[in-house]
């Protein structure tokens, strides 16, 4: 009989550090002895969760186009994005609003991209952030360009991106994982996992018992956090950040949580799912969780909900109404960003969809007449 | 001043970009140590280190994906592809990324990228080692497609590829790397990308082609000069966006066009040519539009490989027909 010997071995870590009734489990991270840290990442949350909602209903009204919620999973977002230093960059998929706004992206933004308006992807706050990225996982390359740009230049960033379960299936995320691995790339990836790709469940996704020892064949650490605690989510990707910043590499942090409603408002997930299982989730979603914390700590009370409420409702109205008062796109604006110069053979498509537009109008007014 | 192959003419384009400005850097398989299996990046290693001369793993999605992360944050990511074939996983991230990251960020990012492939058959190389299909990322808006035709051509065009702030992609004919020759001055100065070349003035016939065909469309004008017929030649150049104004100019003198081009015929560059000559060049037509091309079928293996290239006898039968008409 020949030799027989264990060459490698790995174990995947979990964390959590609040029940889901949002009971301790001690000790605490110091960082969430501070009121006003923790108030912050609560805020952000009710915050997101009070614009998806408003979304949805611009949606239902005819008001705004397809619109990816987050319900469930603010948690993740929020965390991975206070998690964050203002100079790193985020190169997100499509439900990372709650990252996106804690960065400084708009509502006004979002509600411009998800309303068909190119200009909600050029962010007046984080400039060199990446756009949302519809082709599921393709963006994982871009995050390790964005790593390997700091690397070459010896500056202590780093680039987050964000993928969902379903794009740990695609070849795009390996070899970004994989490349990142070789040269020790300044990159976190944090994966969404919502339990959910549109209708397939996470068990048809693939065979591995975590989707964080995806990231071993790559020779990158990886881990899993409970995806409804935003005090994991935090520690640990702020941990896989200062490590990536400090030249130690990149991580992968799966953050296991759960799409609480529709993949988008396209979708209608009572086709696929039982109602029994999103009610038993319930239980488990992380804005109550971190309340109940708040609230045992004497931190928060009737009033301060309240406030928030107020609060949150008026910057979503605020910005329901910016959006809804943007002026126009002109049509010839497709063609004013293809190029840095338009180049000379395009000219005369765009003088032709001027003049249609032109025409069109002109019948407009004629038509009032 | 020094004679240069089509090979050493991109090395030494390359090596100039990255003298010149630090930002621009070289990626793709064996490029490093080995120089490429080409031999382009030959010697760039030595020179300008590791962090600028960068192999990756075999990953094609993934160095396409690495430049438009890298574009991004400012430098001009030089991407090689080994062939044409290979470039294929590449494609979502050309069409997705690269070529709309300015357009659907408002400017706000772009993607100054080149990437390089070889290009074309005619050197009797294994499977997938052959494709000609500019076509499909001509189709692409946003993306400019550059072919060279020769040694000085490749350096000035490539220059000004590195030097363009939006992702083209340089197609290099891999038949015409190593021969011929061509007097390369290594001045620094890019030739105009979205423009033609006339490379021969002539008055009877227009013929039109890119790559490595506009060897054999070179010897087949010469072939109808000796039978007293002058053949304008013009190399496109960038196939996207096409410069059809000098074609078009062309075409108001002689009457008449051959449009040569080594990839399949049917929704091929040379059909959109064909199209613009219908639509805005008309009345100066004297004969029908007639286009040499690959066949629709997959390029053969090395033994067929002869039968399905444009060769000169095929222009000129086409040429010859085209002058048929008065
Ligand atoms: C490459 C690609 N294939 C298919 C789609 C259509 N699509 C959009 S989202 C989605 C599911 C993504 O699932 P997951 O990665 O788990 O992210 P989640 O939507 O759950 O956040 C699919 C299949 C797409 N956008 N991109
Ligand atoms: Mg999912």
């Amino acid at each position: 009989m020949g030799s027989d010997r264990v060459v490698a071995r790995f174990e995947i870590h979990s964390t959590r550090y609040l029940e889901p009734d949002g009971t301790p489990i001690e000790p605490l991270p110091a960082w969430s002895d501070d009121r006003d840290t923790l108030v912050d990442l609560y805020r952000a949350m009710v915050r997101t969760r009070t614009f998806d909602a408003r979304a949805v209903a611009l949606q239902r009204t005819g008001q705004l186009g397809t619109f990816a919620s987050s319900l469930g999973q603010e948690a993740v977002a929020v965390g991975l994005g206070a998690a964050m230093q203002p100079e790193d960059v985020l190169v997100p998929s499509f439900r990372e609003q709650g990252a996106q706004l804690w960065r400084g992206v708009t509502m006004t933004e979002l509600l411009l991209y998800w309303g068909g308006d190119e200009r909600g992807s050029d962010f007046a706050g984080p400039r060199e952030d990446f756009p949302i990225s519809v082709p599921v996982g393709s963006h994982a390359s871009h995050a390790a360009g964005i790593a390997m740009a700091f690397q070459l230049r010896g500056e202590p960033r780093v680039a987050v991106c964000v993928v969902g379960d379903g794009a740990t299936s695609k070849g795009d995320v390996y070899e970004a994982l994989n490349f990142a691995g070789v040269r020790r790339l300044p990159m976190v990836l944090v994966v969404n996992d919502n339990q959910w790709a549109i209708s397939v469940p996470r068990a048809v996704q693939t065979a591995a018992t975590t989707l964080a020892q995806k990231a071993v064949a790559a020779g990158v650490p990886g881990e899993q956090v409970d995806g409804n605690d935003v005090i994991a989510v935090r520690t640990q990707v702020a941990l896989a950040i200062e490590r990536a910043r400090s030249g130690e590499g990149p991580a992968v942090i799966e953050a296991v949580t759960y799409r609480l409603t529709d993949h988008t408002t396209s979708d209608d997930a009572s086709r696929y799912r039982p109602p029994e299982e999103v009610t038993e989730r319930w239980a488990h979603e992380p804005v109550v969780r971190l309340r109940s914390l708040l609230v045992a700590r004497g931190w928060w009370g009737k009033d301060d909900e309240e406030g928030l409420t107020a609060d949150c409702r008026a910057d979503v109205e605020a910005a329901v109404d910016a959006y809804l008062h943007t002026p126009a796109l002109p049509a010839t604006s497709m063609f004013d960003h293809l190029h840095a110069e338009l180049p000379a053979a395009l000219a005369g498509q765009r003088a032709e969809l001027e003049a249609a537009v032109a025409r069109t109008d002109a019948s407009a007014e004629g038509g009032h007449g | 001043m020094a004679e240069l192959t089509m090979v050493e003419a991109i090395r030494t384009a390359m090596a100039r970009a990255m003298a010149d400005d630090p930002s621009v850097l070289v990626l793709g398989e064996d490029i490093g140590r080995d120089g490429g299996v080409f031999r382009a990046t030959d010697g760039l290693l030595d020179r300008f280190g590791p962090d600028r001369v960068i192999d990756t793993p075999i990953s094609e999605a993934l160095f396409c994906g690495l430049a438009v992360g890298l574009g991004a944050q400012g430098f001009r990511p030089i991407v090689e592809f080994q062939f044409l074939g290979f470039l294929y996983p590449g494609l979502d991230q050309l069409i997705n990324h690269a070529s709309r990251l300015r357009n659907r960020t408002r400017g706000r990012l772009s993607c100054p990228t080149v990437v390089r492939s070889v290009w074309g058959g005619g050197i009797g190389a294994p499977e997938h080692h052959s494709e000609a299909t500019e076509a499909l990322m001509a189709h692409i808006p946003g993306l400019r497609v550059v072919l060279p035709s020769s040694p000085a051509r490749a350096y000035g065009l490539l220059l000004a590829a590195i030097a363009d702030p939006d992702p083209v992609v340089f197609l290099e004919p891999s038949r015409r790397y190593r021969s011929p020759r061509e007097e390369v001055v290594d001045d620094g100065h890019p030739l105009p990308l979205d423009r033609c070349a006339v490379l021969r003035h002539g008055t009877d016939l227009t013929l039109v082609s890119w790559g490595a065909t506009l060897g054999e469309v070179l010897e087949a004008a010469d072939a109808l000069a000796a039978e007293g017929v002058e053949a304008e030649v013009i190399d496109v150049s960038t196939v996207k966006p096409i410069d059809t104004g000098t074609i078009l100019a062309s075409v108001e003198r002689t009457g008449r066009a051959v449009i040569v081009h080594e990839a399949a015929r049917a929704g091929g560059i040379g059909a959109e040519i064909a199209a613009v000559l219908a639509d805005e060049g008309l009345t100066s037509l004297l004969a029908p539009v007639a286009r040499v091309t690959g066949y629709d079928t997959v390029i053969p293996l090395a033994r067929l490989e002869h039968a399905y290239l444009p060769d000169v006898e095929r222009i000129l039968g086409a040429a010859r027909r085209t002058m048929e008409y008065s």
